[in-house]
Protein backbone atom coordinates (compact mmCIF):
# COMPACT_ATOMS: atom_id res chain seq x y z
CA UNK A 1 0.00 0.00 0.00
CA UNK A 2 2.61 2.52 -1.07
CA UNK A 3 0.76 5.56 -1.12
CA UNK A 4 -1.75 4.51 -3.54
CA UNK A 5 -4.29 7.54 -4.91
CA UNK A 6 -7.86 7.68 -5.19
CA UNK A 7 -8.11 7.13 -8.58
CA UNK A 8 -9.62 10.16 -10.86
CA UNK A 9 -11.40 8.15 -13.73
CA UNK A 10 -13.13 4.68 -13.69
CA UNK A 11 -15.27 2.94 -11.57
CA UNK A 12 -13.85 4.58 -7.96
CA UNK A 13 -13.61 7.64 -9.73
CA UNK A 14 -15.49 10.78 -8.16
CA UNK A 15 -18.14 11.97 -10.02
CA UNK A 16 -18.30 15.43 -10.91
CA UNK A 17 -22.06 15.57 -10.50
CA UNK A 18 -24.88 13.52 -8.67
CA UNK A 19 -25.81 10.95 -11.61
CA UNK A 20 -23.83 8.29 -10.64
CA UNK A 21 -25.78 4.30 -10.20
CA UNK A 22 -26.58 3.43 -6.74
CA UNK A 23 -26.09 -0.12 -7.52
CA UNK A 24 -23.99 -1.39 -10.28
CA UNK A 25 -25.20 -4.83 -10.62
CA UNK A 26 -28.85 -5.91 -9.83
CA UNK A 27 -27.65 -8.63 -7.54
CA UNK A 28 -26.06 -5.38 -5.31
CA UNK A 29 -29.59 -4.02 -5.00
CA UNK A 30 -31.32 -7.39 -4.00
CA UNK A 31 -28.28 -7.97 -0.96
CA UNK A 32 -28.85 -4.33 -0.13
CA UNK A 33 -32.68 -4.66 0.03
CA UNK A 34 -32.62 -8.09 1.93
CA UNK A 35 -30.72 -7.05 4.68
CA UNK A 36 -32.62 -3.96 5.50
CA UNK A 37 -35.65 -6.06 5.14
CA UNK A 38 -34.44 -8.13 7.66
CA UNK A 39 -32.79 -5.41 9.50
CA UNK A 40 -36.43 -3.20 9.55
CA UNK A 41 -38.05 -6.35 10.81
CA UNK A 42 -36.45 -6.42 13.97
CA UNK A 43 -34.43 -9.95 13.38
CA UNK A 44 -30.97 -7.45 14.06
CA UNK A 45 -29.84 -4.22 14.76
CA UNK A 46 -28.12 -2.51 12.26
CA UNK A 47 -24.94 -2.14 14.54
CA UNK A 48 -24.35 -5.77 14.15
CA UNK A 49 -24.47 -6.17 10.86
CA UNK A 50 -22.50 -2.58 10.68
CA UNK A 51 -19.58 -4.73 13.18
CA UNK A 52 -18.93 -7.79 10.59
CA UNK A 53 -19.03 -5.48 7.49
CA UNK A 54 -16.03 -3.87 9.40
CA UNK A 55 -14.74 -6.99 10.22
CA UNK A 56 -14.63 -8.49 6.71
CA UNK A 57 -13.62 -5.02 4.83
CA UNK A 58 -11.00 -4.81 7.63
CA UNK A 59 -9.95 -8.63 6.92
CA UNK A 60 -9.30 -7.89 3.20
CA UNK A 61 -7.68 -5.14 3.54
CA UNK A 62 -4.80 -7.23 5.84
CA UNK A 63 -4.97 -9.79 2.59
CA UNK A 64 -2.49 -7.01 0.80
CA UNK A 65 -4.44 -7.27 -2.38
CA UNK A 66 -4.70 -4.82 -5.10
CA UNK A 67 -7.02 -2.03 -4.02
CA UNK A 68 -8.72 -1.86 -7.41
CA UNK A 69 -10.07 -5.78 -7.04
CA UNK A 70 -12.01 -4.41 -3.93
CA UNK A 71 -15.67 -5.32 -4.28
CA UNK A 72 -17.42 -3.66 -1.66
CA UNK A 73 -20.84 -5.82 -2.51
CA UNK A 74 -18.57 -9.10 -1.72
CA UNK A 75 -17.53 -7.59 1.55
CA UNK A 76 -21.38 -7.28 2.32
CA UNK A 77 -22.06 -10.64 1.34
CA UNK A 78 -19.80 -11.65 3.26
CA UNK A 79 -20.73 -10.19 6.48
CA UNK A 80 -24.53 -10.99 6.03
CA UNK A 81 -23.97 -14.60 5.56
CA UNK A 82 -22.26 -14.54 8.72
CA UNK A 83 -24.87 -12.35 10.73
CA UNK A 84 -27.70 -15.21 9.51
CA UNK A 85 -25.37 -17.66 10.77
CA UNK A 86 -24.82 -15.92 13.93
CA UNK A 87 -28.59 -15.11 14.43
CA UNK A 88 -29.38 -19.13 13.61
CA UNK A 89 -31.72 -17.49 10.36
CA UNK A 90 -29.92 -19.35 7.90
CA UNK A 91 -27.05 -21.53 8.03
CA UNK A 92 -24.06 -22.26 5.70
CA UNK A 93 -25.65 -25.60 4.66
CA UNK A 94 -29.09 -24.68 3.99
CA UNK A 95 -27.53 -21.77 2.12
CA UNK A 96 -25.05 -24.11 0.03
CA UNK A 97 -28.30 -26.25 -0.58
CA UNK A 98 -30.78 -23.56 -1.60
CA UNK A 99 -26.87 -22.13 -4.42
CA UNK A 100 -27.04 -26.19 -5.69
CA UNK A 101 -30.77 -26.27 -6.45
CA UNK A 102 -30.58 -22.54 -8.43
CA UNK A 103 -27.20 -23.56 -10.53
CA UNK A 104 -29.03 -26.82 -11.42
CA UNK A 105 -31.42 -24.83 -13.58
CA UNK A 106 -31.35 -25.28 -17.45
CA UNK A 107 -28.87 -23.03 -18.98
CA UNK A 108 -31.26 -19.64 -19.80
CA UNK A 109 -33.79 -19.78 -16.94
CA UNK A 110 -34.82 -16.87 -15.37
CA UNK A 111 -37.62 -17.05 -12.82
CA UNK A 112 -37.45 -13.17 -13.19
CA UNK A 113 -39.54 -11.73 -15.88
CA UNK A 114 -37.45 -10.22 -18.68
CA UNK A 115 -39.31 -6.61 -18.16
CA UNK A 116 -37.95 -6.81 -14.56
CA UNK A 117 -34.83 -7.44 -14.92
CA UNK A 118 -34.42 -4.49 -17.49
CA UNK A 119 -35.97 -2.22 -15.14
CA UNK A 120 -33.35 -3.63 -12.65
CA UNK A 121 -31.01 -2.79 -14.76
CA UNK A 122 -31.95 0.83 -16.18
CA UNK A 123 -30.91 2.63 -12.94
CA UNK B 1 -15.41 -18.17 11.77
CA UNK B 2 -12.87 -16.71 9.71
CA UNK B 3 -13.58 -14.19 7.65
CA UNK B 4 -13.19 -13.15 4.17
CA UNK B 5 -12.50 -14.76 0.74
CA UNK B 6 -14.29 -18.13 1.87
CA UNK B 7 -15.46 -17.73 -1.57
CA UNK B 8 -15.22 -16.15 -4.88
CA UNK B 9 -15.77 -12.89 -5.46
CA UNK B 10 -17.08 -13.30 -8.79
CA UNK B 11 -19.90 -11.40 -10.04
CA UNK B 12 -21.91 -14.32 -11.09
CA UNK B 13 -21.09 -16.70 -8.28
CA UNK B 14 -22.62 -13.34 -6.05
CA UNK B 15 -25.61 -12.96 -7.98
CA UNK B 16 -26.15 -17.14 -7.46
CA UNK B 17 -25.42 -16.58 -3.93
CA UNK B 18 -27.32 -13.67 -3.28
CA UNK B 19 -30.67 -14.59 -4.90
CA UNK B 20 -30.75 -18.22 -2.87
CA UNK B 21 -30.63 -16.34 0.22
CA UNK B 22 -33.33 -14.06 -0.76
CA UNK B 23 -35.18 -17.42 -1.97
CA UNK B 24 -34.63 -18.92 1.43
CA UNK B 25 -35.56 -16.15 3.47
CA UNK B 26 -38.80 -15.63 1.84
CA UNK B 27 -39.43 -20.11 2.26
CA UNK B 28 -38.45 -19.01 5.80
CA UNK B 29 -41.02 -16.13 5.90
CA UNK B 30 -38.85 -13.56 7.18
CA UNK B 31 -39.14 -11.62 4.45
CA UNK B 32 -41.70 -10.54 1.03
CA UNK B 33 -40.06 -9.88 -2.67
CA UNK B 34 -42.23 -7.05 -2.52
CA UNK B 35 -40.60 -5.40 0.92
CA UNK B 36 -37.59 -5.52 -0.93
CA UNK B 37 -38.41 -4.20 -4.01
CA UNK B 38 -40.20 -1.21 -1.97
CA UNK B 39 -36.62 -0.43 -0.20
CA UNK B 40 -34.55 -1.05 -3.44
CA UNK B 41 -36.45 1.63 -5.37
CA UNK B 42 -36.73 3.44 -2.47
CA UNK B 43 -33.24 3.77 -2.29
CA UNK B 44 -32.45 4.30 -6.15
CA UNK B 45 -35.30 6.74 -6.69
CA UNK B 46 -36.26 8.62 -3.63
CA UNK B 47 -33.59 9.04 -1.37
CA UNK B 48 -30.73 10.66 -2.67
CA UNK B 49 -28.52 14.30 -2.05
CA UNK B 50 -31.55 16.38 -3.13
CA UNK B 51 -33.08 15.62 0.04
CA UNK B 52 -29.22 17.16 1.72
CA UNK B 53 -29.43 20.28 -0.80
CA UNK B 54 -32.65 21.03 0.09
CA UNK B 55 -31.55 21.05 4.15
CA UNK B 56 -28.46 23.21 2.82
CA UNK B 57 -30.04 25.66 0.93
CA UNK B 58 -32.86 26.08 3.89
CA UNK B 59 -30.00 26.75 6.13
CA UNK B 60 -28.58 29.60 3.88
CA UNK B 61 -31.81 31.45 3.61
CA UNK B 62 -33.18 31.07 7.16
CA UNK B 63 -30.42 31.90 9.68
CA UNK B 64 -32.82 30.29 12.40
CA UNK B 65 -32.76 27.12 11.00
CA UNK B 66 -29.13 26.96 9.83
CA UNK B 67 -29.00 27.48 14.20
CA UNK B 68 -31.22 24.82 14.70
CA UNK B 69 -29.33 22.42 12.05
CA UNK B 70 -26.25 22.78 13.47
CA UNK B 71 -27.70 22.51 16.95
CA UNK B 72 -29.82 19.12 16.26
CA UNK B 73 -29.47 17.60 12.62
CA UNK B 74 -31.19 14.88 13.40
CA UNK B 75 -34.15 16.97 14.37
CA UNK B 76 -33.72 19.72 11.42
CA UNK B 77 -33.92 17.54 8.59
CA UNK B 78 -37.21 15.96 10.15
CA UNK B 79 -38.35 19.37 9.91
CA UNK B 80 -37.88 18.90 5.98
CA UNK B 81 -39.62 15.66 6.21
CA UNK B 82 -36.15 13.80 6.35
CA UNK B 83 -35.34 10.72 8.37
CA UNK B 84 -34.49 7.12 8.53
CA UNK B 85 -31.96 4.74 8.72
CA UNK B 86 -28.66 6.00 9.27
CA UNK B 87 -30.27 9.37 9.65
CA UNK B 88 -31.03 8.85 14.03
CA UNK B 89 -28.05 10.87 14.68
CA UNK B 90 -26.64 13.10 12.50
CA UNK B 91 -24.39 16.05 13.04
CA UNK B 92 -24.00 19.06 10.57
CA UNK B 93 -20.51 20.64 10.43
CA UNK B 94 -19.98 23.97 9.33
CA UNK B 95 -18.01 25.07 6.53
CA UNK B 96 -16.14 28.63 6.89
CA UNK B 97 -13.52 30.92 5.13
CA UNK B 98 -11.18 29.12 8.01
CA UNK B 99 -12.46 25.46 9.00
CA UNK B 100 -12.77 22.87 6.29
CA UNK B 101 -14.61 19.82 6.87
CA UNK B 102 -14.80 16.75 5.22
CA UNK B 103 -16.18 12.89 5.80
CA UNK B 104 -14.99 9.34 6.06
CA UNK B 105 -15.94 5.98 6.98
CA UNK B 106 -12.59 4.27 7.89
CA UNK B 107 -13.76 0.97 9.20
CA UNK B 108 -16.77 0.72 6.27
CA UNK B 109 -18.85 2.88 4.45
CA UNK B 110 -21.21 4.76 6.94
CA UNK B 111 -22.95 7.87 5.58
CA UNK B 112 -26.00 9.84 6.22
CA UNK B 113 -28.49 7.90 4.23
CA UNK B 114 -31.83 10.44 4.53
CA UNK B 115 -29.95 13.31 2.99
CA UNK B 116 -27.33 12.01 0.83
CA UNK B 117 -28.75 8.31 -0.23
CA UNK B 118 -26.49 6.04 -0.54
CA UNK B 119 -22.89 6.45 -0.93
CA UNK B 120 -20.61 6.63 -4.45
CA UNK B 121 -18.25 4.05 -4.48
CA UNK B 122 -15.24 6.42 -4.00
CA UNK B 123 -16.41 7.13 -0.52
CA UNK B 124 -16.37 3.02 -0.21
CA UNK B 125 -12.71 2.49 -1.61
CA UNK B 126 -10.03 1.42 0.57
CA UNK B 127 -7.73 4.33 -0.98
CA UNK B 128 -10.10 7.19 0.17
CA UNK B 129 -10.71 6.01 3.02
CA UNK B 130 -7.68 5.51 4.37
CA UNK B 131 -5.96 8.56 2.66
CA UNK B 132 -8.12 11.11 3.62
CA UNK B 133 -7.41 10.73 7.38
CA UNK B 134 -2.96 10.90 6.47
CA UNK B 135 -3.21 13.50 3.78
CA UNK B 136 -6.59 14.68 3.54
CA UNK B 137 -5.20 18.00 1.65
CA UNK B 138 -3.01 16.22 -0.99
CA UNK B 139 -6.35 14.03 -1.74
CA UNK B 140 -8.48 17.12 -1.87
CA UNK B 141 -6.02 18.81 -4.32
CA UNK B 142 -6.23 15.41 -6.19
CA UNK B 143 -10.47 16.21 -6.34
CA UNK B 144 -9.63 19.42 -7.20
CA UNK B 145 -10.13 20.89 -3.92
CA UNK B 146 -7.14 23.41 -3.31
CA UNK B 147 -7.48 24.61 -0.19
CA UNK B 148 -5.19 27.44 1.64
CA UNK B 149 -2.80 27.61 4.22
CA UNK B 150 -4.52 29.39 6.52
CA UNK B 151 -7.92 27.19 6.32
CA UNK B 152 -7.53 24.32 8.91
CA UNK B 153 -9.32 20.89 7.50
CA UNK B 154 -11.06 18.93 9.88
CA UNK B 155 -11.77 14.73 9.00
CA UNK B 156 -14.33 13.26 10.70
CA UNK B 157 -14.37 9.74 10.76
CA UNK B 158 -18.37 8.38 10.73
CA UNK B 159 -17.78 5.37 13.57
CA UNK B 160 -20.51 4.08 15.17
CA UNK B 161 -23.96 5.91 15.49
CA UNK B 162 -23.13 9.32 14.31
CA UNK B 163 -23.25 10.23 10.40
CA UNK B 164 -21.89 13.47 9.07
CA UNK B 165 -23.39 16.43 7.05
CA UNK B 166 -21.45 19.17 5.57
CA UNK B 167 -22.55 22.61 5.57
CA UNK B 168 -21.02 24.46 2.62
CA UNK B 169 -20.21 27.59 2.27
CA UNK B 170 -22.97 29.58 0.51
CA UNK B 171 -20.81 30.77 -2.81
CA UNK B 172 -20.30 34.75 -3.18
CA UNK B 173 -23.01 36.30 -5.49
CA UNK B 174 -25.60 33.97 -4.93
CA UNK B 175 -27.76 36.85 -2.67
CA UNK B 176 -29.93 37.07 -5.87
CA UNK B 177 -31.11 33.67 -6.15
CA UNK B 178 -34.73 32.18 -4.65
CA UNK B 179 -33.98 29.08 -2.45
CA UNK B 180 -35.16 26.42 -5.10
CA UNK B 181 -32.34 28.12 -7.33
CA UNK B 182 -29.98 27.53 -4.29
CA UNK B 183 -30.50 24.40 -4.28
CA UNK B 184 -29.53 22.92 -7.60
CA UNK B 185 -26.39 24.09 -7.06
CA UNK B 186 -25.64 22.06 -4.01
CA UNK B 187 -23.75 18.73 -4.70
CA UNK B 188 -23.25 15.55 -2.99
CA UNK B 189 -19.59 16.18 -3.14
CA UNK B 190 -19.36 19.30 -1.57
CA UNK B 191 -22.22 17.93 1.51
CA UNK B 192 -19.13 14.74 1.88
CA UNK B 193 -16.76 18.07 2.26
CA UNK B 194 -14.35 16.82 -0.91
CA UNK B 195 -16.07 20.00 -3.08
CA UNK B 196 -17.11 23.43 -2.79
CA UNK B 197 -20.58 25.15 -3.96
CA UNK B 198 -19.62 26.83 -6.74
CA UNK B 199 -21.61 30.17 -8.39
CA UNK B 200 -23.51 29.74 -11.64
CA UNK B 201 -21.77 31.05 -14.23
CA UNK B 202 -22.48 34.33 -14.94
CA UNK B 203 -22.95 35.79 -18.65
CA UNK B 204 -25.45 33.82 -20.19
CA UNK B 205 -27.30 37.32 -20.83
CA UNK B 206 -23.81 38.47 -22.76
Amino acid sequence: MANPTVPLVGAAAPPRRNGELVFEAPWESRLFGVTLALCEAGLFGWEEFRTLLCEEIGAWEAQGLPQESFRYYARWEAAFERLLAEKGLCTGGELERSVHTLAARPSGHDHRGPEEDAHRRTR
Amino acid sequence: MSAANRHSDEPAELALRVEALEALLREKGFLESAHVDAIVRRYEEEVGPLNGAKVVAHAWVDPAYKRRLLADGTAAIAELGFGGPQGEYLVALENTPTVHNVVVCTLCSCYPWPVLGLPPAWYKSPAYRSRIVREPRTVLRELGLELGAEVEVRVWDSSSEVRYLVLPERPPGTEPLSEEELRSLVTRDAMIGVAKVRAPRTGSHG
